[in-house]
């Protein structure tokens, strides 16, 4: 059990080293995101930016413009709230091979408040044409999304959480853009999660069959693109859909998910789960999963109800 | 890369490089019914002297590595840009005809993708400069030769991305960075010169603003011009070029006309942009010593 901002730094120095098209752009925040690991490792190809995220996506779109693929690496909401023009037409619309390392993404960032949280990227980057849009569930998943971004030639949003979640994944875990995973099989409730998320509904499953209900458990770890057919499959069947996710329940899995069962003759409803348009306050991660129903437990309480009320 | 531009263009043939390009900028708008003048206006003596005398560039070779860098970050002067790439080879003269139409490499703000000579999309204002330090920064770290040049508008400079640039290019010695300066001394609106003033007089952006100081302060090399002045725009690219190791970025304020050389459409934010009548095409042709057939073809 890591967090995945501890592989992040080190993966990216693992890869630096024969890579060399790898460099890291960083807007003063190396010592939360565990960039200093790179810093210290390469610190040649360490760009110190500064409190300048706007310019930092700028810079980075310059850097690869000559044949290197930049990491911008600062707390998530600063990137895609703040810098998010820069990324629009310097990143998505060149299609320049910037990779988007957003960290502390979500809602639990050491009890930093709602100006860090992020609850929104998921909707705001998905909208994006042309953007890979990775949430990844665990260290391992991370470290693997980070060797695959590294390789491919074009945009790409990282999803990175601040703290440690059990594993999902076995170390070793290939990412493959695109997959959708089912992670258990259950009949009465399928259980759709992203991000490290996922981690906590894999418990709430486990309550879930302590209570007599069996769920299946699916994983989109990548937001955009994704196998449409392969979750329209694990969409299917007369079980009812919940998607959850640490992320506003507007434009993020659950809005990809509605969008692509309304398109089809599914017919289904589907349970948003998430943050139900709301900001969210500083506190503990234990209080924030709780209050916001995305706990183990509250996940397991809301779609128990759910199932009763049905 | 070789300097294509070996042997020097007179100031006579850069003037009439810049009306014509002038002409192809009013009388393109003029087809497309939609489009920017006053920028392009007052950059083109600028980008004329640029595309003939300064920059190492091929045409032929439009993404030769070693080429120079050029970004134009005020993108809605775009058409500028063409009409000069067009007299420079880039793609012929009627393609400019193809301007903001549907399927043209000729995008209504600058695009990397389509236009051939076109080193940096554009178009959101305040972007370029820091794209130009991000280019900077890699040619340094490959030892790449090449130098980099980014064009802003005095409105541009409102954005507070370009002063995170300004901090950045100092801050690694970017002196293979040079920031032109537009001062045409307006934007599309701004502000009247005074509280009461005449609602058609505006006044200057940085009005009561040093920006020497400023870029001074910042730790850039400045000169400043009459970015009208062939011989003084000349002077200032090689004082760029003599600054190449100060560790100091250079920032060219060029001091111009909004709308230059069109009577009509000089010193006045009302042609910002516009589409010129087949009467004012005349008149402009008159005064840039083109030849025009009566309609806008
Ligand atoms: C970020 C952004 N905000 C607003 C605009 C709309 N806009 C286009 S041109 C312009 C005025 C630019 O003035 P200046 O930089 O002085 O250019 P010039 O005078 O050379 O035309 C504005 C506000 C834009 N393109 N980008
Ligand atoms: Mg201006």
């Amino acid at each position: 059990m890591k967090a995945q901002r501890d592989v992040w730094g080190q993966t990216l120095v693992d890869l630096a080293r024969s890579d060399n098209r790898v460099v890291l752009v960083d807007g003063d925040l190396a010592t939360s995101t565990k960039a200093d690991l790179f810093a210290d490792a390469f610190p040649d190809r360490f760009f110190e930016i500064g409190i300048a995220e706007q310019n930092m996506v700028g810079v980075a779109f310059g850097l690869s413009t000559l044949g290197y693929r930049p990491w911008l690496s600062t707390f998530g909401v600063f990137l895609t709230h703040r810098a998010l023009d820069p990324i629009r037409m310097l990143v998505s619309q060149t299609g320049a091979p910037v990779k988007i390392a957003a960290s502390y993404a979500g809602l639990l960032n050491g009890s930093s408040g709602k100006t860090h949280q992020d609850i929104e990227d998921l909707a705001i980057m998905r909208a994006m044409p042309g953007m890979t849009v990775i949430a990844p569930a665990d260290a391992a998943e991370a470290e693997a999304a980070i060797r695959w971004a590294a390789g491919y030639d074009g945009p790409v949003y990282l999803r990175l959480a601040r703290d440690a979640v059990a594993d999902v994944f076995d170390p070793g875990h290939a990412f493959n853009p695109g997959a959708v995973h089912v992670l258990r099989e259950g009949s009465d409730a399928i259980l759709v999660s992203t991000g490290v998320q996922t981690s906590r509904v894999m418990d709430a499953a486990e309550l879930l069959t302590e209570q007599g209900l069996e769920v299946r458990v699916l994983h989109v770890p990548c937001l955009k693109p994704v196998d449409e057919a392969a979750l329209l499959s694990a969409l299917s069947g007369s079980a009812p859909i919940f998607t959850i996710e640490e992320h506003s329940i507007i434009g993020g899995l659950g809005g990809l998910v509605s969008e692509l069962v309304t398109s089809t003759t599914l017919g289904k409803t589907v349970t948003r789960l998430g943050l139900a348009d709301s900001w969210s306050e500083s506190a503990p991660n234990a209080y924030l999963l709780d209050k916001y129903g995305l706990s183990a437990q509250r996940v397991a309480e809301q779609v128990r109800h759910a199932l009763a009320d049905d | 890369m070789s300097n294509t531009n070996a042997t020097r263009t007179s100031t006579a043939e850069l003037q009439q490089l810049a009306a014509a390009g002038r002409w192809h900028v009013v009388e393109t708008v003029a087809k497309s019914k939609a489009g920017h003048i006053g920028g392009p206006l007052s950059a083109m003596d600028l980008l004329v002297s640029l595309y003939f005398n300064e920059l190492a560039i091929d045409p032929q070779q439009p993404q030769d590595p070693a080429r120079d860098r050029f970004i134009l970050s005020k993108g809605h002067c775009a058409i500028g840009l063409y009409a000069v790439l067009a007299l420079r080879g880039y793609f012929p003269l009627e393609e400019l005809a193809t301007f903001d139409q549907g399927g043209s490499r000729l995008q209504g703000h600058p695009d990397m993708k389509l236009t051939p000579g076109v080193d940096s999309s554009s178009g959101s204002l305040g972007q370029g400069l820091s794209a130009g330090a991000g280019i900077a920064m890699a040619a340094k770290q490959l030892g790449a030769g090449f130098h980099t040049w980014v064009m802003l508008g005095d409105g541009e400079l409102e954005e507070g991305m370009v002063w995170e640039a300004v901090h950045t290019a100092r801050r690694f010695k970017l002196d293979n960075l040079t920031a032109i300066i537009d001062l045409n001394g307006l934007q599309q609106y701004g502000w009247p010169v005074t509280e009461d003033g005449d609602r058609f007089d505006r006044s200057n952006p940085w009005a009561g603003v040093d920006l020497e100081g400023v870029f001074d302060g910042f730790g850039w090399n400045v000169v400043s011009i009459n970015g009208h002045e062939f011989n003084e725009i000349q002077a200032a690219f090689d004082q760029v070029r003599a600054a190449r190791c100060s560790g100091k970025p250079t920032v060219i304020l060029a001091k111009t006309t909004k709308g230059k050389g069109i009577s009509f459409a000089e010193g006045t934010y009302k042609w910002h942009n516009g589409v010129a009548t087949p009467e004012q095409l005349a008149i402009a042709a008159a005064e840039l010593g083109q030849a025009f057939e009566g309609e806008a073809k």
